[in-house]
């Protein structure tokens, strides 16, 4: 029987907004089946966004939805986990409202590894906006600001979520379709603040700029250029040129936010 | 039963009033005269099993307050001028997006750095219009410790009962100085909370306005799930372009304040009644004003003040009746002439308006207010 994606999509809100060829609903349907793995309660189930075209997601789900301004989803979460660490909080959103403007909310998640899931969706670009280079636009390529290609050096999501403390990160792409829900179901169990980055296509802004012909060679890329970390092990560092690392990157026990302000209210002997 | 007396600064009345209003969440971040608020909080909140979380910036305290209100909780956050500026934008999506909760601001010296250590009224402009776009905006204005404590209370009030931020702007003179506070018993303030939705989880509307200008409002976690976005939206929170409903929903968040002025603005008339002079003052200059009122009156001149306790909305209608009566406006302020700017444009023209400004760091002084009286012609 096939999956029915209904039990989570909010009635009378689709279709979506996302352009043909974008990875977003690829995502979303990836999310959908993790949380129906979870069994995650609508009604105790909050998602979070920015702004950008990702940051619309949360609008088709059926939970508790907040869509909020440029960057701030990850603060905004943080102020429902505290007041509800009860609640399941995921954060979605996209490469630019994520570690652009809102960067720096970004890695203080991290940092306090506060028990939420965030779903960065990489399309590389601005997309809302028409396709302006974001941090993670690849230093030379083109976008409607860097008509002579990028010279901005562009960040390795996963690498900036270790390196500020996320004790969950881990990588995969709009192709492996089938693994994304994976993922996103280890990271949402995962005890602490946990980072899936989505590698994802934005043929409109984004490809057509970068010499891809189509959407099908821009899925072909990702397919292309993403090894899995088990196989990574077994090559060398030629073979792995170019290539991406895909899979659970990090994962790491390390005391959790809420647990640890549980512990504050208790020490000042404000415990039930 | 003798109540409980302390001898209290400002931001630490602010604190214990916010408790007594039912506070159990707090979003900040370090900025000076302001931190004290944040100091008591995070040592009181813990004790009755509240939360109290330092942000990595003012913009996410201001975005965590919104969460944990959203959440439920009655939530405050405290700065000053460039912490206020920074929470501007999410200061509009509480205004938007109808989400109570408190913003203490204390005026210190600005634009930009400005005087950290140094009062100031100079905030009371971008309170009002720092945010963009159309917006109703509530602003209290305390003159003591006591009055501090009293209005944090209120403001939590007017948060849950319109569902707005709301803000309470002392200047730092009112924030640091000490005075005698008797704490309120139980039940001898009024603290409002937001209304409950009455309707079953499927039949609930965020921004239903069947239920009157400001619906009520439920809180994540709590069975109820819909949808909140910073984008014009419809009664069931999510976005349209619709003209009508556009139209109909902003005049709707402003109609919330301005259908209610007469239960929002509060003042204190003082010595007025036959008055042909009036200071109008607010916050610790108005303790100047009252000293220089009672020299005058003394001196036998017919001087009253009027003073400022709501801000935004402005006592229009107070100011235009007064404009009627007196030959003259005295309005001292800690900057160059943001109050008068009000009170010319409520006096149409009918009294004398004179200024004494200050923005150099110093306090307006009785003797200044008691010149400018004689000014008067």
């Amino acid at each position: 029987m096939a999956f029915d994606y209904e039990k989570y999509i909010r009635p009378g809100k689709l279709p979506h907004i996302w352009c043909p060829g974008c990875g977003h609903g690829i995502v979303m349907k990836g999310l959908i089946r993790a949380m129906d793995s979870l069994n995650l309660v609508k009604e105790e189930t909050a998602i979070v966004s920015g702004i950008g075209c990702a940051s619309r997601l949360p609008g088709y789900i059926d939970c508790c939805t907040l869509h909020t301004a440029h960057g701030r989803a990850a603060a905004f979460a943080t102020g429902v986990k505290l007041a509800k660490p009860e609640m399941n909080v995921i954060l979605v959103g996209g490469d630019g409202d994520g570690t652009a403007i809102g960067g720096n909310h970004f890695i203080h998640a991290c940092r306090r590894n506060i028990n939420m899931t965030y779903i960065i969706m990489n399309n590389y670009i601005y997309g809302m906006t028409g396709g302006q280079f974001s941090p993670a636009t690849p230093t030379g390529h083109k976008a409607s600001t860097t008509p002579y290609g990028n010279p901005d050096p562009n960040f390795d999501i996963a690498k900036l979520a270790i390196g500020a403390g996320a004790s969950f990160v881990a990588r995969g792409t709009a192709f492996h379709a089938n693994q994304i829900d994976k993922l996103i179901a280890e990271a949402i169990q995962h005890k602490g603040f946990s980072v899936v980055e989505i590698l994802d296509d934005c043929p409109t802004t984004y490809g057509r700029r970068n010499k891809y012909k189509s959407v099908i060679e821009m899925m072909n890329r990702l397919k292309e250029v993403a090894v899995p970390v088990k196989a990574a092990e077994k090559m060398t560092a030629e073979q792995l040129e170019g290539k991406i690392l895909t899979g659970v990157l990090h994962k790491v026990e390390r005391p959790e936010y809420c647990e640890e302000y549980a512990k504050v209210i208790e020490r000042a002997g404000g415990a039930k | 039963m003798s109540k409980k007396v302390a001898f209290l600064q400002g931001n630490e009345a602010a604190a214990y009033g916010a408790l007594y209003a039912g506070c159990t969440f707090f979003a900040g971040y370090p900025i000076t005269p302001s931190t004290e608020v944040s100091e008591v909080l995070s040592a009181e909140l813990p004790k009755i099993g509240g939360k109290f979380i330092q942000m990595e910036d003012e913009i996410g305290a201001m975005a965590a307050l919104l969460g944990g209100a959203l959440a439920g909780k009655k939530a405050l956050t405290s700065t000053s001028g460039p912490g206020l500026s920074l929470k501007q934008e999410l200061i509009g999506y509480g205004c938007i997006a109808e989400i109570p909760c408190v913003v203490y601001n204390v005026m210190r010296g600005g634009p930009s750095t400005g005087m950290p250590t140094g009062p100031s009224q100079s905030d009371v402009m971008c309170a009002k219009w720092g945010t963009h776009g159309d917006h109703a905006t509530i602003a209290l204005m305390p003159a003591s410790v006591q009055e501090t404590y009293e209005m944090i209370v209120r403001a939590f009030n007017l948060a849950e009962k319109y569902r707005m931020p709301v803000h309470v702007l002392p200047d730092e003179i009112v924030a640091h100085m000490r005075e005698r506070v008797v704490f309120p018993e139980p039940g001898e303030l009024e603290v409002i909370n937001r209304t409950a939705p009455s309707v079953p989880p499927a039949e609930y509307k965020p921004y239903d306005t069947k239920f009157g200008d400001v619906p009520p409002l439920a809180a994540f976690g709590s069975g109820y799930k819909f949808h909140v976005t910073g984008l014009n939206k419809l009664p069931d929170g999510f976005p349209t372009t619709k003209a009508e409903y556009v139209q109909a929903e902003e005049e709707r968040q402003i109609r919330k304040v301005t259908a209610n002025i007469d239960e929002i603005v509060e003042f204190e008339e003082f010595m007025l009644d036959d008055a042909e002079i009036c200071v109008v003052a607010y916050g610790s200059t108005s303790r100047s004003a009252r000293y220089a009122v009672n020299a005058a009156r003394e001196q036998g001149i017919k001087v009253g003040m009027f003073r400022i306790k709501t801000f935004w909305p402005f006592p229009d209608k107070q100011i235009k009746a007064l404009a009627g009566k007196v030959k003259g406006f005295i309005v001292p302020e800690m900057n160059l002439g943001m109050c008068s700017l009000e009170v010319e444009r409520c006096a149409q023209g009918k009294a004398q308006i004179l200024g004494i400004n200050r923005v150099d760091g110093e306090p307006i002084n009785p003797e200044q207010i008691i010149e400018k009286i004689k000014e008067v012609k």
